[in-house]
């Protein structure tokens, strides 16, 4: 896996993601082991594997949701650890769970990251009337979000993270839950986005024909650690002839499908899908 | 700023304001508070039901009460003494059990979107305790309109109502923080429900709400001489009330508030980025 990442990083204009042993432990259960990873500057980049891999738990240390309890890594040129801060002003997020709140309306909760994030004030209505129109949400910017569909939703909170126009975009599971047209609406806007700024984006998702649609590179994680990476050809080659990206999970994760998913994450994603759908 | 080895300068197009972090600072806490006023001005209900325990109290503990000799204290009658312990109790009622919504706001993944912000923690924090502030002055308009309708001698000269409106917000960002660091610490919804009914009744009946200090035994002055909420109802009986006296006085009742807050919000800011897990 290192010889991959350093080759990644030996052909890279520029990596906006660098982990090296990236760990998370929680007691005796090692959620993420060792993950060493290079993204370059504009990839699409998925994070395939079981529930309870770890994939949500790299993308929180990413965030700096969560410090690592070993090795460290940078995002967007800053330390997640020791600029933690800075980090966060140069990235999106979007969580598995519902961040956008029901309370208020699209265009408030549009208003509250751009406060949260200091964009120029003479900015943010400009900002904000675009992101509203560049996801389709003009109409029900003055709705109430708890009226809002899953994919609605979704979409708003994709707008919210890139108002400030971060450099990396981190989604975790964005389309669980959604219907097919939703989600398909919804990685159509994604990838929009990434075309015009340029974001960087690692996603995390269960669908693998959306891996393929959409990602450039993808790694699969079980168990913590990085069982293979490469782009969906590559990993469908070392799979087998005529093998699919669903036979690489099989095959990568297939052991696992019953691992120790517990009882919080399914509680969680359900109730996820459930705001979303 | 440390440098690091081996990820690209972060892009040029970074847009936080870092250079004026004050006024960032402020406009982060405007997030905060802007989208909680946002959600009470579409349903504004919440503080109206609220608003019905403080005129329980005023008019059937406090009427009652009122006949019982050896209860008055000073020159103040009975009525107008309790007047000003009500308000500082709806403030702390309304106050105390505030950490609950940053629970469900942890369960239902809008922390994420709060902790994710290059906001510093303080900020944050400082915001939710001002939102708390909100609700309790909300509460503070009906006290006064029922002490007006049951005669308590208000005193509305501008400057006392300023002070009023300094102590309730002191008051109910700092209960609220408690509030806080409390949910921080037990994480669930259950448990915290628990714990504030738990912390309400000391609160409240170790300090000079609804009877004078002088009626404690002295083990219980000792213990109310360091509840906040004795400074409180000190400061918010010499200023609400036209006959009203500050047993301690007022800067040493401000000051014991401000330095209570600001111990709080220190902690609370270590403490709000934990509860993720």
């Amino acid at each position: 896996m290192n010889d991959l990442a350093n080759k990644a990083l030996a052909t890279a204009d520029r990596a906006v993601v660098v982990t090296e042993a990236l760990t998370k432990q929680f007691g005796d259960l090692v959620a993420v082991d060792q993950v060493s990873l290079v993204i370059r500057e504009g990839e699409i980049f998925g994070l395939i594997g079981p529930n309870g891999a770890g994939k949500s738990t790299l993308i929180k240390m990413l965030a700096t949701l969560l410090p690592p309890s070993s090795g460290g890594g940078t995002v967007a040129g800053y330390d997640i650890v020791r600029q933690s801060a800075k980090v966060r002003g140069r990235i999106g997020y979007v969580p598995q769970l519902l961040s956008a709140d029901g309370s208020l309306t699209g265009r408030e909760n549009l208003l509250l990251s751009a406060r949260l994030y200091c964009v120029p004030h003479a900015e943010r209505a400009g900002r904000i009337a675009q992101a509203l129109a560049s996801m389709g949400l003009t109409d029900a910017a003055d709705h109430l979000v708890q009226r809002y569909s899953g994919g609605m939703i979704r979409r708003l909170e994709i707008a919210e993270s890139m108002l400030h126009r971060p450099a990396v975009l981190f989604m975790d599971e964005p389309t669980v839950g959604l219907d097919p047209v939703a989600r398909e609406t919804v990685w159509s806007h994604v990838r929009e986005l990434c075309a015009t700024f340029r974001t960087t984006m690692l996603v995390t998702t269960h669908y693998m024909e959306e891996v393929e649609a959409l990602c450039g590179r993808i790694a699969m994680i079980t168990r913590g650690r990085i069982a293979a990476i490469g782009t969906p050809a590559e990993l469908k080659a070392q799979t087998g002839p005529g093998a699919t990206l669903d036979d690489v999970f099989a095959h990568l994760g297939g052991a696992e499908l019953e691992s120790e998913e517990s009882y919080r994450d399914v509680q969680r994603t359900r109730r996820a899908a459930r705001e979303h759908g | 700023m440390t440098s690091n080895a081996h990820a690209a300068p972060p892009a040029s197009t970074a847009e936080i304001g870092f250079g004026k972090p004050i006024l960032d600072f402020a406009t982060q806490i405007l997030a905060v508070v802007g989208a909680e006023l946002q959600k009470l001005r579409h349903d504004p209900w919440e503080l109206v039901t609220r608003a019905i325990q403080p005129v329980l109290w005023l008019l059937l503990f406090g009427e009652v009460m009122a006949q019982v000799r050896g209860l008055s204290s000073g020159n103040l009658r009975y009525l107008d003494f309790l007047a000003a312990g009500i308000l500082a109790q709806s403030v702390l009622f309304v106050a105390i059990f505030y950490g609950i919504s940053a629970i469900w706001e942890r369960d239902l993944g809008v922390l994420h979107r709060y902790l994710v912000s290059p906001a510093p923690r303080s900020a944050l924090v400082i915001g939710k305790a001002l939102s708390a502030s909100v609700r309790g002055l909300a509460q503070a308009v009906f006290v006064y309109l029922l002490a007006f309708i049951v005669g308590v001698e208000v005193d509305v000269h501008p400057l006392n109502i300023l002070g009023v409106v300094a102590v309730i917000t002191l008051a109910s960002g700092l209960f609220s923080t408690l509030s806080l660091i409390i949910a921080c610490i037990v994480k669930t919804r259950e448990r915290f429900m628990g714990i504030g009914q738990v912390l309400t009744m000391p609160i409240f009946f170790a300090s000079n709400a609804i009877y004078p200090l002088t009626l404690m035994p002295a083990w219980l002055r000792v213990v109310s001489s360091v509840n906040p909420l004795t400074y409180t109802v000190d400061a918010l009986r010499a200023l609400m009330l036209t006959k009203g006296v500050s047993e301690y006085g007022l800067p040493l009742d401000l000051g014991v508030l401000m330095v209570t807050m600001a111990l709080l919000v220190t902690v609370a800011a270590r403490m709000y980025p934990r509860m993720v897990i």
